[in-house]
């Protein structure tokens, strides 16, 4: 993060403004992804009015950067009009799409509109790995095709390649396509839960072994070395920041109006649809709290030798039943990269007989009849 | 006489006012800018039909304690530091671009 953001940010922070806000339009989409976490229903998506709207009150109370996303954006009819009118108020927007709808016109249409950026997925340099997880023939080559329509046209595009089961082996293929196209690459390794709690489709993260691989890759990390070294010991500075910026100047809109801290982090704080998105933004119940967390409130976490380089997300964390708990995906990351047990797979460690099995169901599912099973 | 000098705001920037600051992104490049105060005024008046030292004379002489000849060349300076990351459009005539219709923020 350059000088000037840091300072933006925390300027942010103290004025209580949400710098940046994702909104997703929809959830219809017309890829089948196998890992995705949402349901592509339409239950009363916002109209254009309301849509309009909300950018109108997101530019008032301070936000600079929207990221548009779905589903697939370009689902919506409107969506050229949503995206006018976002760039009329000024935000610096970013789109996230599988880009298959997007043509020479459209791709001039998004340039002429300024802007910042356009991230796509991109499974796999090979049609039948990235065709079976979008469940969509063809649609790596239209995808790729879109890029270089972009591209042409001198926008910024980003190749977001999320690493599952399926595609593990491919990354460093993908890597070389995107150098090829001339766009930017970015890794993911994390699957998440679905939105309504469903963890099944956790089984496609991919194994640790695989994950510790992917942390040394030397063409992937600036510094292998230092990312991979162990924990340093936290400071008062670490256990008194925040753990991310969910809710402190971050925050994410669903299609239907529900106000979350963050897309990864499905705790709803009020709808836009019923209440003004600064009344909410400022005084919801749910939101307070999520800003009232530092680090040294995690009873977990704060005892962890990871604490001060831990990626920990709270948002997956809450979807394991505890915002103030560890995330155990990040914790195998952290394991991953530094081969240092977490103190919470520790404890998973210690009691991994059928007792301690049955405690870490509950807690997923949230049902609050752990004491009879332990 | 020199002539007169209009400027507009880009449509190719992202901008919003934090406090009183007005924070800037070059679609350029994705250059990330803060204006102090009086450049803050400068870049909110460019309509792109008010000339530089209308603007200088109405806006910035007003608020801030400063000679006009100063604040002029100050103001000069400014400009063609903006335009040069495309933030801002200058021209001898009047400009009418699309120009963001919100700014403010709390």
């Amino acid at each position: 993060m350059s000088g000037l953001m840091q300072t933006m940010t925390a300027k942010a922070l103290a004025l209580s403004i949400p710098l940046s806000v994702h909104l997703d339009l929809t959830y219809r989409c017309n890829e089948r992804c196998v890992h995705c976490y949402l349901d592509h229903q339409d239950y009363g998506e916002m109209t254009t009015s309301e849509i309009k709207g909300l950018l109108k009150e997101l530019a008032d109370a301070g936000v600079f950067f929207l990221t548009l996303s779905g589903g697939e954006i370009m689902l919506r009819k409107d969506f050229f009009e949503i995206l006018e009118y976002a760039r009329a108020l000024a935000f610096s927007v970013k789109l996230k799409t599988n880009a298959i709808l997007i043509r020479e016109h459209e791709a001039e249409r998004i340039r002429s509109l300024g802007v910042e950026s356009i991230q796509i997925s991109i499974y796999s340099h090979r049609p039948a790995v990235h065709d079976a997880i979008t469940k969509v023939p063809g649609s790596l080559a239209r995808s790729v095709r879109a890029i270089r329509f972009l591209k042409a046209r001198g926008l910024k595009v980003i190749i977001a390649n999320v690493q599952m089961l399926q595609n593990m082996g491919d990354y460093p293929e993908v890597r070389a396509m995107a150098n090829e196209l001339g766009v930017e690459f970015s890794i993911d390794p994390t699957i998440t839960p679905k939105m309504d709690g469903d963890r099944s489709i956790l089984n496609l993260n991919i194994e640790q072994a695989a994950l510790k691989q992917l942390f040394r890759d030397e063409s992937l990390a600036e510094n292998v070395q230092e990312s991979c070294a162990p924990p340093r010991k936290a400071d008062d500075d670490d256990l008194d920041a925040a753990p991310c910026s969910a809710g402190h100047t971050a925050c994410y809109v669903s299609p239907y109006g529900d106000v979350y801290p963050c897309v990864q982090f499905p705790l709803p704080s009020g709808n836009v649809r019923r209440e003004r998105f600064l009344d909410i933004w400022l005084h919801s119940t749910q939101l307070r709290d999520v800003r009232s967390i530092q680090v040294r409130d995690l009873p977990t976490c704060s005892q962890c030798s990871h604490v001060a380089a831990c990626t920990r997300c709270p948002g997956l964390a809450f979807m394991e039943g505890d915002m103030r708990g560890p995330s155990i995906q990040d914790c195998e990351k952290s394991f991953a990269r530094t081969g240092i047990p977490s103190k919470n797979l520790e404890a998973k460690r210690a009691s991994s007989a059928g007792p301690a099995r049955a405690r870490e169901l509950i807690q997923i599912q949230g049902v609050a009849i752990a004491p009879v099973l332990l | 006489m020199t002539k007169k000098r209009y400027v507009a705001r880009s449509y190719e920037i992202a901008a919003r006012k934090l406090g009183s600051e007005m924070m800037i992104m070059s679609g350029r490049d994705s250059t990330l800018f803060s204006l102090n105060d009086v450049a803050t005024v400068i870049w909110e008046a460019a309509d792109g039909s008010t000339s530089l030292d209308e603007i200088v004379e109405s806006r910035i002489c007003s608020q801030f304690e400063v000679q006009p000849c100063v604040a002029l060349q100050d103001a000069e300076t400014l400009v063609d530091e903006l335009a040069s990351h495309g933030i801002l459009l200058v021209s001898h005539e009047p400009i009418f671009p699309p120009v963001p219709l919100q700014l403010e923020a709390r």
